[in-house]
């Protein structure tokens, strides 16, 4: 009956919305107002009918999505900024995909008076609008982007401002580094005995003042961190260095003032050119992924609380226990509660894994992170949504934040060695010198300081894993940043979330073997529509949608067996072989459909497994494999085809258990790698080494983690891992290369040779070979690998 | 040749000043987004283009 009726009602061929009060018609379409029409022609003018094809506009069930909004305090703590009559908000539009969208939406102007400006960030799909708050509300606003077809996010956290400081002291250090060199020039091609003493003199004083900036305002970060290390005791790379910087700029003055040399000012601007470089190189972060997501990305941003006079918008972290809060369809819940009202069916994918819907019956728990499908339920909240069961997860210790003195970087690890051996070297030649010529041993010790300052060894690390990290993500393959690369090679073992990280999440490609009509197929989609198994869902999604009004009677879903009911007068059957017919030698994974007890087709549910997904575990005998489920133990036999026999598979695996798993094997000395997808997963990706969100579009959310590896990209895991080791022996590689101009330079520096012209070659040399030698070998293994 | 001296000093206020303008450049986000506005600037205003 309630199709016929809306078939009979006009819908609105631009908002959806029923014409009631007017219908205008224009281009054989109707519309239900001019402003909808006027849409319409600006989206055909400007050739973007596309947008009428896309099933993201506002549908029914998406009335009343932005209530929330009109709720002061939380529209307050979105915006950027606000005003009598000017609002500055900045939105993630995740459906910005093309020039045309940039163009769509800084245009929005003409959709609406009260947007005053919008300006887009194409890379970090976000938009930055304008709006007069007098004429638009940001319900509005957010209706009409949603209409349009681009859904706004509204995220609680804001995003921190990149600060471009970086680029800055690069940009301060090569002026200086520049105009250094060109004073150093009558130096360097030895015209200092022609030019005037004055000269001379106004130009190494012009240095030093050039200088300054350098060390304090580039440089300042190198001295920061030594500092840091030293206080907590630990000598980081950062130590040696900034031993060199000081002792080049304390030997360059005191050489100036004293007018016994020009100094080493050039060696010392172009050292910290170079290291901001190296920096630079290694910071590259994908700006529209992040890394640092907790569960309030997840949820909502409100909750409609039932009062006495109505429901009303409120923070979830406002919600309080005993509050009774309105759940609507597809909605996820906020906070551990009670089912008061209504026929709940929560889907707890994001929990548990487990795909299937899980019916609730009127006083029993809900548990936060649940989504409700099908009608709206009232709830009474029983923990506060920070304390709830899968928040409280968020509490363990894996998630708390730890001062990151990068301990565990090759670099750091070997900068000790290195350090006492400098320390050691100077002290020795200074133990000779004062034997032989103790007028020498200022000039030696600060000589071997200044040229065993591991410029070259601190750059091979950041220059090999920042191209990695690009090559990385050229594979889609998104690592949060160059320590991950190297804790990446160091992995041992290997553990795998199934649901979304095995199996594809929509998952099941249905194909339907044997002939149907377009009205059997109807009779098929009124059946599954009925159903909330997954395998239900699946077939439905592949059927097309049928509107035709049918009798449909007699209903019953058989659990673990299938589905019957009377459609139309015919007695239809879905489900499996036996459950049709008893004596039917079915094909395993299919489903099947008989009308009046004849079998009329089935319907292939292809393997879930993601493909290239045998051909992976394989390519991976070297590391130890787990397999962790939310789901019940099923798939046992199929992944017992795909996994190796010493592989462990542990089932029905709650969110603390999988944390608890990635622990133990910690605690047995493994370097752990954990791939999931979901909430689920959240705490077992912090807690291990290397945690990898596996993910249909890497622009969703996706939970705190190191990388973000797109789920087709899962087969190229083994050479993901392999390449990784490749860029550990390249930075070793590297190490040995500098060491050996370190022994060059030091043989200078002991025997009290080193001029400041040959170390002004000797370190940009230096670094520039092994920036060469990273990139490019880089570069040619992944060639080899076929990565890029 | 004492001209130097002042020559040198110019260099160095005309060299800073370029470095001033990258600083503010940088500051106010000149390089924050460095592909919107190539595709900004092909879009044609369609009004005007109408009411040729």
């Amino acid at each position: 009956m309630s199709e016929h009726l809306i078939a009979e009602q006009v819908v609105c061929h631009h908002c959806g919305d029923t014409c009631e009060q007017e219908r205008i018609i224009y281009d054989d379409k109707n519309f239900c107002c001019q402003g909808c029409r006027a849409v319409y022609e600006l989206f055909i003018d400007t050739g973007l009918q596309d947008i009428y094809a896309d099933a993201s506009r506002l549908k029914p069930e998406d009335h009343g999505k932005y209530d929330y909004l009109d709720n002061l305090e939380i529209a307050n703590a979105l915006h950027d900024f606000r005003s009598e009559d000017h609002n500055a908000i900045t939105l993630t539009l995740p459906a910005i995909h093309c020039s045309s969208c940039v163009y769509l939406l800084e245009n929005l102007r003409l959709f609406h008076d009260g947007n005053i400006r919008v300006s887009t960030n194409f890379v970090k799909q976000e938009v930055d609008i304008h709006y007069n708050p007098q004429t638009l509300s940001l319900k509005q606003l957010a209706n009409l982007l949603h209409r349009i077809g681009y859904p706004p996010q509204f995220k609680s956290e804001q995003k921190k401002k990149q600060s471009n400081q970086l680029s800055i002291k690069i940009g301060v250090a090569a002026f200086c580094f520049g105009n250094i060199m060109l004073l150093s020039f009558p130096e360097y091609f030895g015209f200092n005995e022609q030019i005037d003493d004055s000269f001379q003199r106004f130009f190494a004083y012009l240095n030093i003042v050039l200088a300054l900036p350098v060390l304090f305002y580039s440089g300042i970060d190198y001295l920061r961190s030594a500092w840091k290390g030293l206080k907590h005791r630990f000598i980081n790379i950062d130590v040696p260095i900034a031993l060199g910087i000081i002792t080049l700029f304390a030997r360059s003055v005191y050489e100036i003032t004293s007018q016994t040399g020009p100094g080493y000012l050039d060696s010392l601007a172009g050292l910290v050119f170079f290291l901001l470089i190296g920096k630079w190189f290694q910071s590259k972060t994908y700006e529209n992924l992040s890394f640092e997501r907790d569960y309030k990305s997840y949820f909502p941003l409100a909750a409609y609380r039932v009062e006495a006079d109505g429901t009303k918008a409120v923070p979830i972290a406002e919600l309080e226990e005993g509050d009774n809060i309105l759940i609507r369809n597809q909605e996820i819940i906020p906070a551990d509660a009670v089912l008061m009202e209504g026929k709940a069916s929560i889907d707890y994918s994001f929990v548990t894994g487990e795909e299937k819907p899980i019916k609730i019956l009127r006083g029993e728990t809900l548990f936060a992170g649940g989504r409700q499908v099908g009608e709206s339920i009232r709830v009474q909240i029983t923990k506060k949504s920070s304390q709830s069961y899968l928040t409280s997860l968020w509490n363990n210790q894996a998630f708390k934040t730890h001062d990151d003195l990068g301990t565990e970087a090759i670099t750091n690890q070997i900068s000790k060695y290195f350090t006492v051996t400098i320390l050691l070297i100077a002290a020795l030649s200074a133990l000779f010198w004062a034997l032989y010529n103790p007028e020498n041993i200022w000039q030696v010790v600060t000589a071997v300081l200044i040229v065993a300052c591991p410029c070259a060894l601190a750059l091979s690390a950041p220059f090999t894993n920042g191209n990695l990290l690009r090559i990385f993500g050229k594979n889609k393959f998104y690592l949060k940043n160059a320590l991950s690369v190297e804790k990446l090679s160091r992995i041992d073992a290997i553990v795998f979330d199934k649901t979304g990280t095995l199996t594809e999440s929509k998952s099941g490609e249905v194909q339907l073997v044997g002939e149907l009509s377009a009205r059997e197929k109807g009779y098929v989609r009124k059946l599954t529509e009925n159903s909330m198994h997954p395998l239900s869902q699946k077939i439905k999604d592949s059927l097309p949608e049928d509107t035709s009004d049918y009798s449909f009677t007699h209903f019953k879903e058989i659990a673990g067996n299938g589905l019957q009911a009377i459609v139309d007068g015919h007695y239809v059957k879905l489900g499996s072989a036996s459950y049709i017919d008893a004596d039917l030698d079915g094909v395993p994974g299919s489903v099947y459909f008989s009308i009046d007890n004849e079998v009329r087709s089935r319907f292939k549910v292809k393997n879930q497994f993601r493909a290239g997904l045998a051909d992976l575990i394989r390519d991976l005998p070297d590391y130890k494999l787990t397999v962790l489920s939310g789901d019940n133990d099923q798939e046992r036999p199929e992944l017992i085809k795909i996994f190796p026999s010493n592989t462990k598979m542990l089932f029905k695996q709650q969110p603390q258990d999988k944390l608890e798993y990635i622990k133990q094997l910690q605690a047995q000395g493994q370097t752990v790698m954990m791939l999931g997808d979901g909430l689920n997963d959240a705490g077992a990706l912090k807690q291990s080494n290397v945690g990898i969100a596996v993910t249909e579009d890497v622009s969703t959310f996706s939970p705190a983690c190191d990388g973000i590896l797109e789920g087709g990209k899962l087969q190229r895991l083994a050479d993901f891992l392999d390449f990784g080791k490749v860029g550990k022996s390249i930075i070793y590689a590297s190490f040995t290369l500098s060491f050996l101009y370190n022994i060059v330079g030091l043989g200078f520096a002991v025997s009290g040779m080193l001029t400041p012209i040959f170390a002004a070659i000797l370190m940009p040399l230096s670094s520039i070979t092994i920036v060469a030698f990273s990139t490019l070998s880089g570069n040619y293994f992944a060639r080899k690998k076929q990565l890029i | 040749m004492s001209v130097i001296f002042i020559l040198i000093l110019i260099s160095m206020v005309v060299a800073g000043s370029f470095l001033g303008l990258f600083i503010w450049a940088s500051k106010s986000g000149q390089f924050d987004d460095s592909v919107t506005p190539g595709m900004r600037i092909l879009f044609d205003d369609k009004k005007k283009q109408s009411k040729k």
